[in-house]
This record gives structure tokens, sequence and C-alpha cells, in this order.
């Protein structure tokens, strides 16, 4: 018989016993047959119970027999003490959730391969560059004529493959009034079948898709948004949309799991590069990344500088078309270097945003994880010493020391699984619930969180790890009594305390650590959300509209006259678009017609009342009237006097810049404003001109305008209540406009800090917690203590010891490792802030105040958490402990 | 209280022996066969013997298999394994050593 029938005849133990009896029965049946006397026969056999029990440890593995009675055991431990069981198990939890929860994001994010044919296979072409700061600069974005000589010189070594950055556009399948929303990709036509994907409906694009500018409007839509948007109907295939003045066809669904290139968002919607007519013939639209699917047996390094030598005689090339470009920036240009990077994980912004973010996340959770083990395992310590008796009395009747130390163990696994169980609960919501706050509301991340393989070995290793962290030291400690001494009734419980206090200042170390950053990432997102951006969002409304065909600014002032008129709305101006929106443009100037300085001025079309609107201050001349047209006149801010007039007040005085055409266009300043933050909340102040709205062509005559901002201050404090109201109102009073987009501006300008509040509210929750498991663990350590040197005490203040002192006595080794941990955090501290550097703004982890925060906390934590124990130390009644005893 | 085995050490031997001559016996036709074998001399300790078997089962020296009688009883029937036949050597050579000091012992007494 094998261990596995044994094994296996544990889970049959009354089969087992049946078969035994049956036996025995037999054996009696057959001595009778003989002659035999029935008793004679059955006293002859002995009882039947014991031969069943010889025999049936015979025939049962006795150490899984042992586990089972472990198990068993240790259940009834831990209902014994529910509060304090509890309280173990939901702060493992918390830590094993947050862990898990962390590690999914992270694998998701980082370490998840594309669901696509050999991803391994997969390069992205990356481009890094020193800017003028000397700060190291990288970026993907590419060009389609230069992806088209890329393609020709590497055509026999490998597949070139352009994706667009994936954007949310509106769309509709019917009317333009039920307009909505979905994430979009310009593919090239081969990249599904590069890729190994098969269609789940319809066909997939091909290369014929993607030959002439323009000529097939089909797309392939996404498995996850057909389930989505059209509850799998096979139907699909066929039905039209519009984006803008493109119809398209669906022509197909693409396989299961494919959502395109860009981690964190989920592509709904692929259409062919060629669809992006007006840009693929332009060597300065920078708008995709190229994908490199090198063939078997090339290597990429010889790729890579191949692709490198063709891109730079393409920017040489190009170059010689730039108009206004200062030449010092133009010696030994492109200075950048190009590499072909792996993108088995996809490629996003988010990766490169998140990294540092979600590492630093973990290792506070992390951290998090590390207290509640060292909190349990000091409960375990203090219950080990209770139970010394119990031990002692295992060991003197014959119990080896591994059999206790299992018995432990199996103690401590349960603690350890049923955490995990509440931690899975937590995990699984816990990290969709991080996810749909990476975005702003209007634009949600989606990465896929599958509960498989992957997070199940990832939980369950924990797990394990966490049993041995926090229960073997006391196990082992526990099982290594010397009955003799236990049971006479003296034990050395200055060893058991010994590892306590190590715990304790372990505890302090790791509390104070994430306390300090979570310190740093609250200071930055205050920072940041109390920086001064020169203007006002209360009550701004941004109405983002397109108007087809293209419209007179006249028709846009109409617009805007019929938004005035609406009820609600206190003012209306235009811009091209919002600030803060990441929008921006920008180009050189010159003075007086000297050469064009290398800073660059941003611009902004607004009409007139925008900088009234908008609450930036008027502090010289005067506003733009109607007439006035771009080029022409213009307004600056103070850092543009500065610049180029010295901070003289620049009203009256004209700069010159050349239009993208490169025509020279002159601009007198007629008004001097208050600086605002243009793109970034982070971005210094760059001198900024503001320019009209309206324009005029080099012949005088109105150009017409296919995109613009209505920018709305409404009466009412919240103005997304008027958006339905005022998105009607705009194609009510012209039909050729409509709105793709309503934003508040405080939305615009909280969108710059999603990241930030995130980092500080999770960081400053696990702060909490931190903070809340080193105080329990303090007091019960403290507690425990007193609770076993209550006979010292008692003699001590039998002999006249003063209340401070016992106090004192009990207290004084806890603190000090409580300082020395706390000391040892924050050289840690010191250590991480470097990592995180690129996180914080406008924070110095060495200023005192940082330092201070975290170790006034933790002390007065302390001294919280000291105050009961030493209570109860001062109020020992002498004469009670020594009768006592 | 059992009995003290007379037989002490000497029950696994016996019980290999009878299996190796006639296979597929039940533990009552193990004991008699001791029995009668010895001439009534040797007698297994009935309590003892299932206890045995069941352990040497463990061991992998005997396998056991159920069977249905005429009578529609069950019986447990153990025959020899190849690691049996050879704990039987090891046995067999082991009582001899045995034997012959026990008898030079008694000649030198």
């Amino acid at each position: 018989m094998s261990i596995w029938s044994r094994v296996a005849n544990m889970f049959r133990g009354d089969r087992l016993n049946r078969e035994i009896d049956e036996e025995l029965q037999g054996h009696l049946e057959q001595a009778i047959a003989e002659g035999r006397e029935p008793a004679e026969a059955r006293r002859a056999l002995g009882s039947p119970l014991r031969l069943r029990e010889e025999s049936r440890d015979a025939r049962l593995v006795t150490w899984v027999e042992s586990l089972r009675a472990d198990a068993i055991f240790g259940w009834r431990q831990l209902k014994k003490r529910k509060a304090t069981s509890a309280a173990a198990i939901l702060s493992l939890a918390l830590g094993i959730g947050a862990c898990t929860s962390a590690f999914r994001l992270i694998d998701a994010l980082f370490f998840r391969p594309l669901s696509i044919a050999e991803p391994e296979r997969l390069y992205v072409t990356s481009f890094a560059a020193t800017d003028l700061d000397g700060k190291l600069d990288s970026y993907d974005s590419c060009s389609y004529p230069m992806f088209r000589q890329w393609r020709a010189v590497v055509k026999d070594q490998a597949e070139l493959i352009a994706i667009s950055y994936a954007e949310r556009v509106d769309l509709t399948f019917g009317s333009d009034d039920v307009m909505e929303k979905a994430y979009r990709q310009y593919v090239s036509g081969w990249m599904f079948s590069s890729f190994g994907l098969q269609p789940a409906v319809g066909r997939l694009l091909t290369e014929g898709d993607d030959l002439k500018p323009g000529s097939a409007p089909v797309a392939v839509i996404s498995y996850d948004y057909w389930a989505r948007r059209f509850g799998r109907d096979p139907q699909v295939v066929g039905r039209t949309f519009r984006i803008g003045r493109d119809l398209y066809e669906i022509a197909g669904v693409a396989e299961k799991g494919f959502t395109g290139t860009e981690t964190g968002t989920a592509t709904d919607i692929f259409v062919p590069t060629m669809m992006k007519a007006g840009s693929v013939n332009n060597s300065n639209a920078f708008w995709f990344r190229t994908f490199v699917r090198p063939s078997r047996g090339v290597a990429v390094a010889a790729l890579q500088s191949k692709m490198y030598t063709a891109y730079r005689a393409f920017e040489q090339e190009r170059a010689k078309g730039f108009v206004n470009f200062p030449k010092r920036l133009l010696e030994g240009y492109p200075r950048t270097k190009l590499s072909l990077a792996p993108a088995a994980t996809g490629v996003s912004e988010m990766q490169k945003d998140y990294r540092t973010s979600l590492v630093a996340l973990a290792v506070l959770v992390g951290m998090v994880l590390l207290i509640a083990c060292a909190n349990v395992a000091n409960l375990m310590a203090a219950q080990a010493a209770a139970r010394a008796r119990e031990m002692a009395l295992r060991v003197s009747i014959g119990a080896g020391r591994w059999r206790l130390v299992q018995m432990l163990l199996v103690e401590s696994a349960w603690l350890a699984t049923l955490a995990a169980a509440v931690g899975g609960v937590f995990a699984w919501w816990s990290a969709p619930a991080i996810v749909s706050r990476i975005n702003p509301p209007d634009s949600p991340a989606r990465l896929f969180l599958p509960v498989d393989f992957r997070a199940v070995v990832f939980g369950a290793a924990l797990t394990l790890a966490v049993v041995l962290l926090f229960g073997l030291a006391p196990a082992l400690r526990a099982s290594g009594v010397r009955p003799a001494g236990v049971l006479r009734g003296g034990e050395e419980p200055h060893a058991r305390r010994r590892l306590m206090h190590a715990l304790i200042a372990v505890q302090a170390a790791f509390c104070i650590l994430v306390l300090f950053v979570a310190g740093l990432f609250v200071n930055t997102f205050e920072k940041l959300t109390h920086q001064p951006l020169g203007f006002s969002a209360a009550r701004l409304l941004a109405l983002e509209a397109e108007a087809q065909p293209a419209q007179s600014p006249w028709y846009w002032n109409q617009v805007a006259d019929r938004l005035r008129a609406t009820p609600g709305v206190e003012a209306v101006a235009l811009a091209a678009w919002p600030l803060m929106s990441g929008t921006m443009s920008n180009n050189f100037v010159s003075i007086n017609g000297a050469p064009p300085s290398d800073v660059l001025t941003y611009f902004l079309r607004v009409s007139a009342g925008w900088t009234s609107i908008m609450g930036i201050p008027f502090l010289d001349g005067r506003d733009f009237r109607p007439g006035e047209t771009f080029p022409g006149v213009a307004i600056v801010n103070t850092t543009f006097a500065k610049r180029y007039f010295s901070g003289d007040d620049p009203v009256g005085k004209s700069f010159e810049t050349r239009t993208a055409a490169g025509i020279p266009a002159r601009f007198e300043i007629i008004g001097l404003v208050g600086d605002v933050k243009y793109q970034d909340i982070r971005q210094p102040i760059l001198p900024q001109a503001y320019v009209p709205f309206a324009s005029t062509d080099p012949k005088g005559a109105m150009e017409p305008r296919g995109w613009g901002t209505f920018i709305v201050r409404t009466s009412a404090t919240d103005p997304l209540a008027l958006a339905s109201t005022l998105r009607l109102a705009v194609t009510r009073a012209r039909p050729e406009f409509y709105v793709s987009n309503v934003r508040t501006q405080t939305a615009i300008n909280q969108s710059h800090t999603v990241r930030e509040r995130l980092l500080a509210s999770l960081a400053a929750f696990f702060g909490i917690v931190a903070l809340l498991l080193a105080g329990v663990g303090l007091y019960g350590v403290l507690d425990y203590s007193v609770l076993q040197r209550r006979k010292e005490i008692g003699i001590r203040l039998a002999l006249g010891a003063q209340a401070g002192d016992v106090v004192r006595r009990v207290t004084v080794d806890v603190f000090s490792m409580v300082l020395g941990g706390a000391l040892a955090g924050l050289a840690l501290g010191f250590a991480a802030a470097r990592f995180i550097q690129a996180l914080l703004y406008q924070v110095k982890p060495t200023d005192p105040s940082m330092l201070a925060l975290p170790a006034l906390t933790i002390i007065a934590a302390a001294l919280l958490a000291a105050l009961p124990p030493a209570i109860r130390a001062v109020r020992v009644d002498p004469a009670e402990t020594l009768r006592g005893e | 209280m059992p009995k003290p085995d007379s037989l002490q050490g000497s029950l696994d031997l016996l019980v290999l022996k009878i299996l190796s001559r006639r296979p597929r016996l039940h533990g009552y036709a193990i004991m008699s066969s001791v029995q009668s074998m010895s001439d009534e001399v040797l007698r297994i300790e009935e309590g003892s013997l299932y206890p045995a078997l069941h352990r040497m089962e463990e061991a992998g020296w005997i396998r056991a298999q159920w069977i249905t009688k005429d009578t529609g009883r069950r019986a447990r029937l153990y025959e020899l394994t190849p690691a049996g036949k050879k704990q039987l050597a090891a046995e067999e050579t082991r009582w001899q050593a045995v034997t012959f000091a026990v008898n030079r012992v008694l000649r030198m007494a």
C-alpha cells in the first residue's frame, strides 16, 4: 500500500473501521465453525476496539492524522480568543489584501504580455534626447512619411506597424443628438495578421484597406467593446457610425482579449491609418508609434542602426523646411537617439507615469504587511508565554520539538489562511477601485485584472511567507521550552521579551518610514493644489465645439451670443482651447527684426472678454475690440514683458513671428495681463501671447474655423447643471455646430493632480493603518510585560518604589526600542526619498517639518499606547500580588 | 494486559513462512496452519495476529485482497509480495543465527 492509499484511508475512516471489524468478525465465525466456544474465541481475540485502533494506526499516515488533529486544536484555540484572533486576522488581511492588490496592478501594467502571437518579438521605436536644460527627454511619436522610409529600408528584415495613440473620440451610430465616446486607434491594415489575430465575427483589416488616403472607411471593433456596447450581436457587421466627417462601416470584431497596444487604455475601434488622410503625407505631423516585428534571425541592434541612419537622413532633409528656427538649435540636428525597445507588455504613457508611483505604493503596503506580521508575531509570543506550562507538559510526556512546531505553525496557518481569504476579497475589490481612480472620471483607465493563476499563486506564496514570518520564530521559541524549569514556575522571561522588543523596533522603523513617505506625498498634493494658477476656475464650463463645415468667426460669435442669452449664463467667451487642457501652440518670436530668440512663447487664440471671464488681471492696455483679427494685435503676460522688454511696459510695442505656412506676422501689443499656468501646473511660466480668435488670410478675408471652445461662466455654483442645455443651445443656434466635449474648468485643472491625489490618499490611508497597527502592537507588548512583571512590580512597590519609578522601569526598554527604530526608519526614509524624488513637487525630504511630523506622530501614538499599561502597573496592589504567589 | 508472547519476535517470521508455502490464506487459516504444522506446540496469540498482519501489509511484505466466499461472506486473503520474500529470507537468517547462539549457550551451560 502506497503512502497515498494511507492518506486516502484517512478520509475513509469509517470504511476502514468497517473493514477491520469485518475481518475480525470473519475470524470469530471461523473459530465458532470449528467448534470453539464463542465466548472463549472472543476472549482469545481480545478487545475489538483495541485491535481496531492498532490496525488503524498501521494503515494511516500518522502525521497527516496529526495535522488534522492540530488543525482542529488550532481552530479551537482561535475560537477561544475571538477578539485577538479577529484583530490579528483583520490586520493581516489588510496587509495581504493590499499587497495582492498592488501585485495585480503592477502585473497588469508592466508584466502581462499583450494577447498577440509571440509578444516577445514586438519592439517599439523610441527617441531620446537631452533638451536645452540638459534633461533627458524621451518620446515615441513618428510621422507617416518617415514611417514609409523606414519600411522601404527594412522591408525584408522586419515588419513595421503604425499604431496611433488611443484617443477618446465622439461618435454616433445614429443622429448627432446621441453622441457617445469611444477609444479609437489608427492602425496599419496589416497589424492584425502580423499579430496573428483572428476575427470573432466578420473580417479584420488588411493591407488592402490601408493603401490610399481616405479610401477605405472601414473599422474593426474590439471584442470587449462588442460585448459592452452591442451585447455580442453578430449583426453588428455592416453597421455604420460617424466620427467627425467620416462615415465608417464595421467590418468585423477582433479576437477576444485584444484591446490595442496601449496598456491602461482599452481601444474600442480600430481604423486604417490611411483614414487620417490629412496627416499621412505630412512630415511635421507626429501622431503614432512605430512597432517593429523583426523577422526570424534578424538582430535587433542591426535593425536599429539601419533605422537610425534612415531617420537622420530624413530629419536633416526635413530641417531644411524649418522656418523661424534658431540656428543654434539646428547644429548637429537631429541630436535624438533612436532605439528599439521591447514592447511585449504594450506601450503607454500610463506605464511611464505610474512606474515609480506603483512601486512606491507596493513598498508602502509591504511595510504595512510587515508591521502586521510583527504584531501577530508578538501576539503569538505572548500567547506562547501564557501557554508555556502546556508546552512543558507536552514535552515532558514525550512530544518532539518538531511536533510542537508543527502544532503552533498550524495555528499560524489558520490565522494566515483566514486573513488571506479576507484579504483576497479586499484585493478583488480594491484593485479595480484604484484603477478607476487613475484617470479623470470622463476618460477612465482600463486595466484588465483577471483573477488567474498568477494572482492566486502570488496570494498563496504571500500567505506562506506570512506564516513563516510571524509564526516560525515564536513557534521555535515556544517549542524549545525546558519543562523542568517551566513546570517549577520559574521561566526566563527576558529572552522572550527580547524578541518582542526587537519586533517593536522593526515596527517603529517601518511605521515611521510609511508616515514619512505619506507625508511627502500629501504635502506634494497640497502644494500642487494650492499652486497659484493665475486664473479662477470657479463656475467655468468649457464647451469644446466643432463646426462642419468650418464656419466664419462671425457665426462662432453668433453662437456665443445665443449662449449668453441662455438663463443661468453670466458671460461667454471664445478660446481655441481651455487653459490647462494640455493642448498648446508655441512659436519663436523676434523683437525689432532681431533673430528669433530660443525661448518659446505660448500662443492662444481668444476672443474679447476671455481675460475677464478667466479672472486674469489686466495690468495695462486694453482688451481686443470687435473687428480686430489675427494677425495684428496681441495681449502678452508679465513674463513676456520681462523676457523681451526687460520688465518695461510693452504696451504699444510690437513683435514678429512666422505662421506655420512660413508667412511673417507682426503683432502690436495692446495689453499686459498677469501670468497664468498655460499647460501644466508643474511647468515654469513661459512668455505668453494672446491673439484674436478670428483670423484673416493674407488677402484680408475672414478664415473659417472648424473647432474652438466656448468658455461659459454660469451663475450657479455647479456649472455642469447647465451642460446639456448649453449643448443643445449650440446646435440650435446654428446646425453646423456641435459640442464634442463638456468639462468644467475645475475638472480640467484637477486632471493634472490625479496621480498625486491617488498617491496622497492611499499613502495617508496606509500611514494611518501603519500607525494604528504599531500602536496596538506597542500596547500589547507593554501590557504583556506589565502582566508578566506583576510580581516584581509588587515587590518594588512594597519596598517603597515611587509610581514614576515603576512606570519608567516598565516603559524605558520599549521606548528606547521605539526611538531606535524610529531613527532607523528615518534613515531608510532619506534613502527612499531619492527614489521617489520625481513624484514630489516643491517638497524637500530634508525639510525639518517633514521629519518632525512623523516623529511627533509616532511618539504621540507610543505615549497613548503606553498609557493603559502604565496605569495598570502603578495600580498593582503589592499585597494582592504577593499573596497570589 | 495481553499475555507475554512466548514466541517474541518470531510472529512475523511464522506468518511470512506460512504464506510462502501456501499463498492466499485468511487470518484464521494462518493461525491454524502454524498450530497444525508445529504439532500444536506453537500457538499464535490471536489478539496480536491482526495488528501484525496490517503492519506487514503497510510495510509492503504482504498484500491482501477481499474475496466473497460461497456463503456470501467476505474474507480477506493474504499473500507474499517480492519484498516479503526478501524479508522472509532475512528473518530466517536472523532466526538461525539466534537459535544457533542460544544452542551454544545451552551446550556450554
